[in-house]
């Protein structure tokens, strides 16, 4: 119980992290109706561009923007196969994401591990975040300012600032049309494949965003670090959906909601692998398989509830 | 207005599942005509409307809209100078989408979209005074969810978002066929008020005979890709049901005209 209480607070940070992918995810899948599998690579792709920069010399300004606009790239790959080529949407997140491998591979000079170093304080100084702010805050050596909760809880927030502003502009609400009903987006002038595009862009951008603080935090890149990430991305909008749905109708708070969902997913996780002492190599299939079960719940609902549930019609959402 | 010359096209060409849906189509309507289009099913109504909208790409022909080609510009591009209501009511709204959000789209067809606001303040009086000439109460409801209309009020705003800016070119794909009656001449009234105060261009598809003969200003009927009769003016104001089907009968060189067009 010790064990769990003092890793808490790397817990939300690391849930914290990975909300602003899932945010992403919220983006293709909620908004666009898009299930994007780019972000397994385009995360990596993040965290290995941000690291290789950081480690050239390259500061703050440089190297997330940098890490922001690759991630984009993967998406606009992703983007043209489907809408230039007509390969549907799953499929061609698959083909960027694997494509994308051999891209992090390369971005790292062909190792399949680099480290930022954390060692010199001047590096570390030059970071948004890394978990030894997390240490550092608890021991008093660090300003509160500069745990991940705050940095990272900051950056979350001005995020879904930026997304609640673009997405009641002209072009994002052509874009929330795009997903909503592709018929009458055209029909209304809105070209569905360019949206689907910048959507994708908008969604990988962030999941890149989010390794290249993950990489900040944990002082290195992996290339298997992405592995898993829409199923994470997908808990964290299902948490938000299940537990928020009825408080948080307001758009941002509904982002809001995703970022909290990957907290509550992170902290879930650490409470199994502290409080059951499971082998963490079983993590994946026991995420997996809660996944399956919360994408599972509305068909089941559904088919096994419904009959007896009265004649009063339902309201769709 | 529009001007469609030698229009063909084949589904699935070269499988079994080949069908010629428009013959060397060639239909000329000028300014302000209103046409009603009538022909039974898998007559082409519906792929003449979709060829005009971009939809798909035609085999060969051309089609133009107030003098300019638009044969290959798609869809999304042609939009600027078409208004269009489906069948399905579900088709023509975003449902996950507001009132007004949905009009604000509507309200920017043909523009480019930009990162200003998606809707502003002084919009929304004008879609309220827009939303009271329908007579469905939706003028209060503006913030409503598009999903939580019935089909009729949903199939009466995408009459108005389809004419918010006056089209070229209006096209009503049996835009009152998935209606009770009772909404679908609340409906037609509508689109019967919009149309004449606008003086639109319009192509409204009918599987109902009477309403094709009460509505509009030319009828056009279609068969097996063709356009078999087209009557306008004074012939066709006095022109009856059982007058239509002799029409159809000797146009198409059958007698089982009661078969091939359903009637009501």
């Amino acid at each position: 119980m010790a064990g769990f209480i003092s890793a808490l607070p790397g817990a939300v940070s690391q849930g914290l992290i990975w909300g602003i992918m899932a945010i992403g995810v919220y983006i293709t899948y909620k908004i666009l109706d898009i299930a994007d599998l780019t972000v397994d690579g385009s995360f990596c792709t993040g965290g290995a561009v941000f690291v290789v920069l950081f480690g050239a010399g390259a500061g703050l300004w440089l190297a997330m923007p940098a890490a922001l606009l690759a991630g984009m790239l993967a998406g606009l790959a992703t983007g043209l196969l489907h809408t230039a080529c007509g390969i549907p949407a799953i499929l061609a997140g698959i083909l960027t994401q694997l494509g994308l491998w051999s891209v992090n591979l390369s971005i790292m000079g062909m190792k399949a591990n680099v480290a930022i170093n954390v060692i010199d304080p001047a590096s570390l100084d030059r970071l948004l975040v890394s978990l030894r702010f997390v240490q550092g805050a608890v021991r008093g050596d660090e300003s509160l300012w500069r745990h991940p909760i705050v940095t990272v809880g900051l950056f979350t927030a001005a995020i879904i600032a930026v997304l609640y502003w673009f997405f009641g502009t002209e072009l994002g609400a052509s874009l929330r049309a795009t997903g909503a009903n592709p018929d009458m987006a055209r029909a209304q002038g809105i070209s569905t494949g360019r949206g689907k595009v910048l959507g994708l862009m908008l969604s990988n951008g962030l999941a890149a965003l989010s390794g290249a603080l993950l990489s900040q935090y944990q002082a290195f890149a992996d290339a298997s670090m992405g592995r898993g990430a829409i199923v994470v991305g997908l808990a964290a909008v299902i948490i938000g959906r299940v537990l928020f749905s009825s408080v948080f109708r307001n758009f941002a708070l509904k982002l809001l909601g995703v970022s909290a969902g990957a907290v509550i997913y992170h902290v879930v996780i650490q409470a199994v692998v502290s409080l059951s002492g499971i082998d963490t190599n079983y993590l994946k299939l026991i995420s997996a398989a809660t996944v399956a079960v919360f994408l599972a719940a509305p068909f089941w609902r559904e088919r096994f509830f419904a009959r007896g549930a009265g004649k009063g019609g339902r309201a769709h959402a | 207005m529009l001007d469609i010359d030698g229009v063909c096209k084949t589904f699935n060409a070269g499988t079994v599942n080949e069908k010629t849906a428009l013959r060397d189509l060639s239909l000329h309507i000028g300014e302000g005509e209103f046409v009603t289009v009538i022909g039974g099913n898998g007559a082409g109504k519906s792929t003449l409307l979709n060829a005009v909208a971009g939809v798909w790409a035609v085999d060969r022909g051309t089609i133009a809209i107030g003098g300019e080609d638009v044969t290959r510009l798609p869809e999304h591009r042609r939009a600027r100078y078409i208004g269009r209501v489906f069948q399905d009511p579900m088709m023509g709204t975003a449902a996950t989408m507001q009132i007004e959000e949905n009009m604000a789209l509507a309200m920017r067809r043909g523009r480019r979209r930009t990162l200003r606001p998606g809707i502003c303040r002084a919009e929304r009086e004008t879609y309220r005074e827009m939303l009271r000439i329908l007579d469905l109460g939706l003028e209060n409801r503006l913030t409503a969810k598009v999903g939580l209309l019935s089909g009729g009020q949903r199939q009466a705003l995408t009459l108005l978002m389809a004419t918010l800016q006056r089209p070229k070119l209006l096209l009503l794909d049996e835009h009152t066929a998935a209606l009770d009656p009772r909404t679908a001449a609340k409906v037609l009234d509508a689109t019967e008020r919009i149309v004449g105060r606008d003086r639109l261009t319009t192509l409204m598809i009918t599987h109902n005979m009477r309403d094709a003969i009460a509505h509009g200003s030319r009828l056009i009927m279609l068969y097996d890709g063709r356009v078999v009769v087209d009557v306008s003016g004074e012939e066709k104001r006095r022109l009856t049901v059982p007058q239509l089907l002799e029409l159809f009968g000797r146009a198409s060189g059958s007698d089982e005209a009661d078969d091939t067009l359903l009637l009501s």
